[in-house]
């Protein structure tokens, strides 16, 4: 498979394919960043240290590598789908066995400069590899049980290996962008009823089996959906987070109590404020209209993401950038749904805001593709 | 693989159809963010913000300063001193083996007091402060400040706490403070929220204690702020307390330590009150305690030495009474001024009439003895209180009746509760007939009103009672003693009193005879009588038996009270006023157990009003000149209070 496959009548090139970047993409990153700089900001009680100053060095970094890989033909992307998938998950077999331990999960390995949670990259070279198999599969064999059984291998080596250190939100985030992917392609949706059927019954079979040797989940998984459930059940513990994280988040009414104003985050009633819990914060401080307007800038990217696939005849890039577009969606959709209440408390970073490194270059990096997807079109 | 246009249209349509289902489910999904922010931002809003407030802001109680006790002079007799102690937070300490050792090299800690404060830590939660000691001094303090890098977790607090720098002196006056006990928080319908801060101090006894209310001032409120470990971050504001009124007592801290020291360790108590105002300049009750004990929390071995725990019950001196005011005596011959006021009144006698006295006299065919065996003869009124006859009060107490004695005895102030604040006043008793039917059950006898007539039986009454009666009989008004002379610099009424309403003539009477008591050579005080002419004493001697005297002890002659085991001697009493012609001040003494009124009691008392109207030690020239030697021996053991130096010293 080579470039000559796609019908190209003009390509720019050169620095001219900063012309052919889809910017306002870039506009709507740069403002969610933003916006996380200033929560960071605020819940170190006004100072670039400790989590401004790295997160902007790594913000740079990540953009930087998005223009790079933007420069670089989408087909070349494509043609590497397989090794990133490879090297992702030799790097999960990696942490299984060197990992070191964080928060009670086996999640990242140290490289010195930066600790890198290849669980992070795995979502984003699975989404990869899924379109790169779609765009080589003839549509025809799209439903074929035997061509369904490829991709859903493709999906359960790395959930299973992230479940394994423990960590149930990556999991459920591979799954279900992995999932979407196979959906988009057009997979028969018979597969996705009994799929779900399939989710239902486990989830039953999970509380089922609860207390016997069967177990499904860990103690403190089970924990977590408990307290979901009723978070009142142990106000001083685990539902604590919950609790206090919706005190946050309704303290701040309509308009916020203002910048830097947050009492429970800067008193650090709240858990994890400056990481999977930094929403709170930001609805504490700008309320109702800032935490809205922080979702109209997610659903800007989105429809801009998804406008490009739309246009995009390659089928490669549009499923590629369709497939980032959702694993984003779920990112920012699971954050929010945990921190409202919504969802049990699953360990998800709320996407270019949260303090962390791999998450925001992986995100980055992703971005990169749709804009390589978007650059490199056929026109 | 190539695909054909045709393809890629087909797969472009289908990818573009299930997009926007997709879509629809974001937008769906999406839909429900913005109406859970909604719901929880705007609808719950008001709720959750003030949760939050309640979450972060706590009030804490500023203890205010206890109000200082001064005596008439301006002598400071309860202050707040700076109590400087070694706080710890298990938290910030780390180890707390290693840090507590460091601690011991620089500071003497008691072994009992760190592992109560290990204990303590390993108990609270992690960022509590536990104190390690108590009543460090300033150069612990230093010492510890200077080494505060090598000991995490430990920090120097400063407190306030009580100190009675006139210690045993002002025991029984001032009381003590102590820590709230839970007993003391069932007390109250509704607890001041003070007391439930730890360490705080509440009165216990006397004036601490009576005038609690008073002395605690209120509490300052501050409002703070604090975070998740419930740190505090910051103040937020903060209502000043007002603190407690301080307060000025009549008491003359100069004359009191005099008093206490004449009475030394004799199971003893005396009482001086200005005969004018009703000031009352000094309550000595001997044996007495440090009251500084008692704040500190008292050790186990020093509250069963006060309780006399391991002392036999016929030799316990009792130090933590108030015997002054708590004391309740039979006041013997010093009630005879009641009765014989009683029956003058009454027109029952005549002061002139003699009634002749054999040594004894039958009522109801029971023999009532004369102390003097052989009997003073005929005798009238001056001469049976000079010399103390019983018989003439058998006889006219007779005459008079009991309900007419006892009505004399409330309007010179015995049986009445006089209104000091001081713990467990004693009411005492001036009995009569509506009284035996009520608390005895039974009806009144004659002879009841015999025993009466000079202050045996049921009769009862406390020093402080007794020198009322004597400031009421030197002045003719009901002089009502005052302790309390400013609060905050206001002052409080005096006890002057109205005039009680007796014939000039009979209480002229009735002070001349005193007079004599101390004055004339038959009198029974006249070895203790005052010889400088400006300064004059009237008195009267009592000896009030303990035991009851049975016939056969009678016939075989009255056993000599230095022949009897101390608990079973004889009461001594006195009281007396001076100087005779223009009346200054009252004095009541009362020695347990001390033998007869006119050896035990009188001299005291002849000192004390000495030592009052002088202001200090008076001249021996004061003295008859056979008493200087054993008066300046006598001052030589004594160890008083050196205030014209303390006074010095205080200015410089």
């Amino acid at each position: 498979m080579s470039y000559l496959e796609y019908n190209t009548a003009y390509t720019p090139t050169g620095f001219r394919k900063l012309l052919f970047l889809n910017w306002p993409v870039i506009f709507l990153i740069t403002a969610v960043a933003g916006a996380g700089f200033l929560m960071l900001y605020s819940v170190a009680g006004g100072s670039i240290t400790p989590w401004v100053e790295p997160q902007v060095k790594r913000f740079g970094l990540g953009m930087a590598m998005m223009l790079v890989i933007a420069m670089v033909p989408i087909w070349f992307w494509r043609n590497m789908a397989g090794v990133a998938y490879g090297v992702s998950l030799l790097l999960l077999l990696a942490v299984e066995f060197f990992g070191a331990t964080g928060m009670g999960a086996q999640r990242w390995i140290d490289l010195g400069f930066m600790r890198l949670q290849p669980s992070e990259l795995t979502k984003i070279t699975l989404v990869m590899l899924l379109a790169a198999y779609y765009d080589w599969l003839p549509t025809k064999k799209t439903s074929h049980p035997l061509w369904i059984l490829i991709p859903l291998l493709f999906i359960a080596l790395p959930t299973l290996l992230v479940l394994r250190q423990p960590d149930l939100g990556t999991a459920i985030l591979l799954t279900l962008g992995g999932g979407t992917v196979m959906f988009l392609a057009g997979v028969h949706w018979a597969y996705f009823a009994s799929v779900i059927a399939a989710g239902v019954g486990t989830v039953w079979a999970v509380f089922e089996f609860r207390g016997t040797e069967w177990q499904l989940l860990k103690d403190y998984q089970y924990r977590r959906i408990d307290i979901f459930l009723d978070p009142t059940m142990d106000p001083t513990d685990a539902g604590y987070h919950i609790t206090q994280a919706k005190i946050a988040f309704g303290s701040g009414g309509w308009s916020g109590r203002g910048f830097m104003q947050g009492t429970q985050s800067r008193l650090n009633f709240l858990p994890e404020k400056h990481t999977d819990f930094i929403f709170t914060t930001l609805a504490e401080e700008f309320g109702f209209i800032g935490a809205a307007a922080l979702l109209l800038l997610y659903a800007l990217i989105i429809v801009f993401c998804v406008a490009s696939a739309l246009s995009n005849r390659d089928r490669f890039s549009s499923l590629l950038t369709l497939g980032v577009a959702m694993t984003f969606f779920l990112f920012f959709a699971l954050n929010m749904s945990m921190v409202m209440g919504l969802a049990p408390v699953v360990g998800v970073p709320l996407p270019l805001v949260s303090y962390g490194g791999s998450a925001m270059l992986v995100l980055l990096i992703a971005f990169g593709f749709v804009q390589s997807a978007h650059v490199h079109k056929p026109r | 693989m190539r695909r054909g246009p045709r393809d890629t249209a087909e797969s472009a349509r289908k990818i573009s159809r299930r997009a926007l289902v997709l879509g629809g489910a974001q937008t769906v999904l999406m839909g429900t963010l913005l109406w859970r922010m909604q719901s929880i931002q705007v609808d719950q809003g008001a709720e959750y913000r003030f949760l939050a407030e309640e979450n972060r802001v706590k009030i804490r109680l500023i203890p205010p300063a206890r109000g200082l006790i001064f005596d008439r002079a301006g002598r400071v007799l309860a202050e707040n001193e700076q109590n400087y102690r070694i706080v710890m937070v298990r938290e910030d300490a780390g180890d707390i083996g290693a840090v507590l050792q460091e601690l011991t090299r620089l500071v003497a800690l008691a072994p009992e007091d760190i592992s109560r404060a290990i204990q303590e830590m390993e108990t609270r939660r992690a960022d509590t402060a536990v104190t390690i000691a108590d009543r460090l001094t300033w150069d612990d303090i230093a010492r510890v400040a200077a080494n505060a890098p090598a000991l995490p977790g430990v920090t120097a607090e400063v407190g306030l706490s009580r100190r009675y720098p006139m210690g045993a002196d002002m025991a029984h006056i001032v009381g003590y403070v102590g820590p709230v006990s839970s007993y003391d928080l069932e007390q109250l319908e509704n607890p001041d929220p003070l007391l439930r801060i730890p360490r705080f101090q509440l009165g216990k006894t006397g004036v601490e204690s009576k005038m609690e209310s008073q002395l605690r001032g209120a509490a300052g409120i501050k409002r703070i702020e604090i975070n998740a470990a419930g740190r505090v971050m910051r103040e937020l504001g903060r209502e000043e307390g007002r603190s407690g009124a301080d307060m000025q007592l009549t008491v003359d801290t100069k004359l009191q330590n005099y008093v206490q020291q004449r009475l030394g360790n004799d199971s003893a108590s005396a009482v001086v009150i200005d005969v004018e105002t009703g000031d009352v300049r000094a309550i000595a009750s001997a044996p007495a305690f440090d009251p500084n004990m008692f704040v500190r929390g008292i050790s186990v071995a020093n509250w069963d030495a006060l309780n006399e725990r391991d002392t036999p019950r016929n030799q316990q001196k009792r130090p933590l009474a108030a015997k002054a005011v708590q004391g309740l005596y039979p006041p013997g011959s010093t009630f005879k001024m009641v009765t014989a006021l009683a029956a003058l009144e009454a027109g029952v006698v005549d002061p002139e009439e003699t009634v002749r006295c054999p040594g004894h006299l039958e009522v109801a065919d029971v023999k009532f003895h004369c102390w003097k065996r052989s009997g003073h003869g005929n005798i009238n009124l001056h001469e049976s209180l000079k010399q103390s006859c019983d018989v003439y009060y058998y006889d006219i107490a007779q005459r008079v009746g009991i309900d007419k004695i006892s009505e004399m005895a409330k309007r010179l102030g015995l049986g009445v509760r006089h209104d000091l604040p001081l713990s467990a006043v004693g009411r005492g008793v001036a009995p009569d007939k509506a009284w035996k039917r009520e608390v005895r059950d039974a009806d009144w006898r004659i002879g009841d009103t015999v025993n009466a007539s000079i202050g045996q039986g049921y009769v009862l009454s406390s020093p402080m009672q007794l020198a009322v009666m004597t400031a009421r009989l030197a002045t003719g008004r009901s002089v009502e003693p005052r302790l309390v002379q400013s609060i905050d610099g206001i002052e409080q009424p005096t006890g002057e009193g109205e005039p009680l309403g007796i014939n000039d003539n009979l209480l002229r009477r009735v002070r001349s005879a005193m007079y004599d008591v101390s004055n004339h050579r038959r009198g029974t005080a006249f070895r203790s009588r005052i010889i400088a002419d400006a300064f004059r004493m009237a008195g009267k001697t009592g000896t009030s038996q303990v035991r009851r005297i049975t016939a056969e002890e009678r016939a075989r002659g009255v056993t000599r009270n230095e022949d009897l085991p101390w608990e079973r001697r004889d009461h001594a009493l006195f009281v007396s006023f001076a100087p005779y012609d223009n009346p200054k001040y009252a004095v009541a003494v009362v020695v347990e157990h001390g033998g007869g009124g006119s050896t035990a009691a009188a001299p005291i008392g002849r000192d004390v009003l000495l030592h009052a109207l002088y202001d200090g030690l008076p001249p021996l020239e004061a003295y008859p000149s056979s008493e200087r030697a054993r008066v300046r021996e006598q001052r030589r053991r004594m160890e008083l209070r050196d205030f014209d130096a303390a006074t010095e010293s205080d200015r410089a």
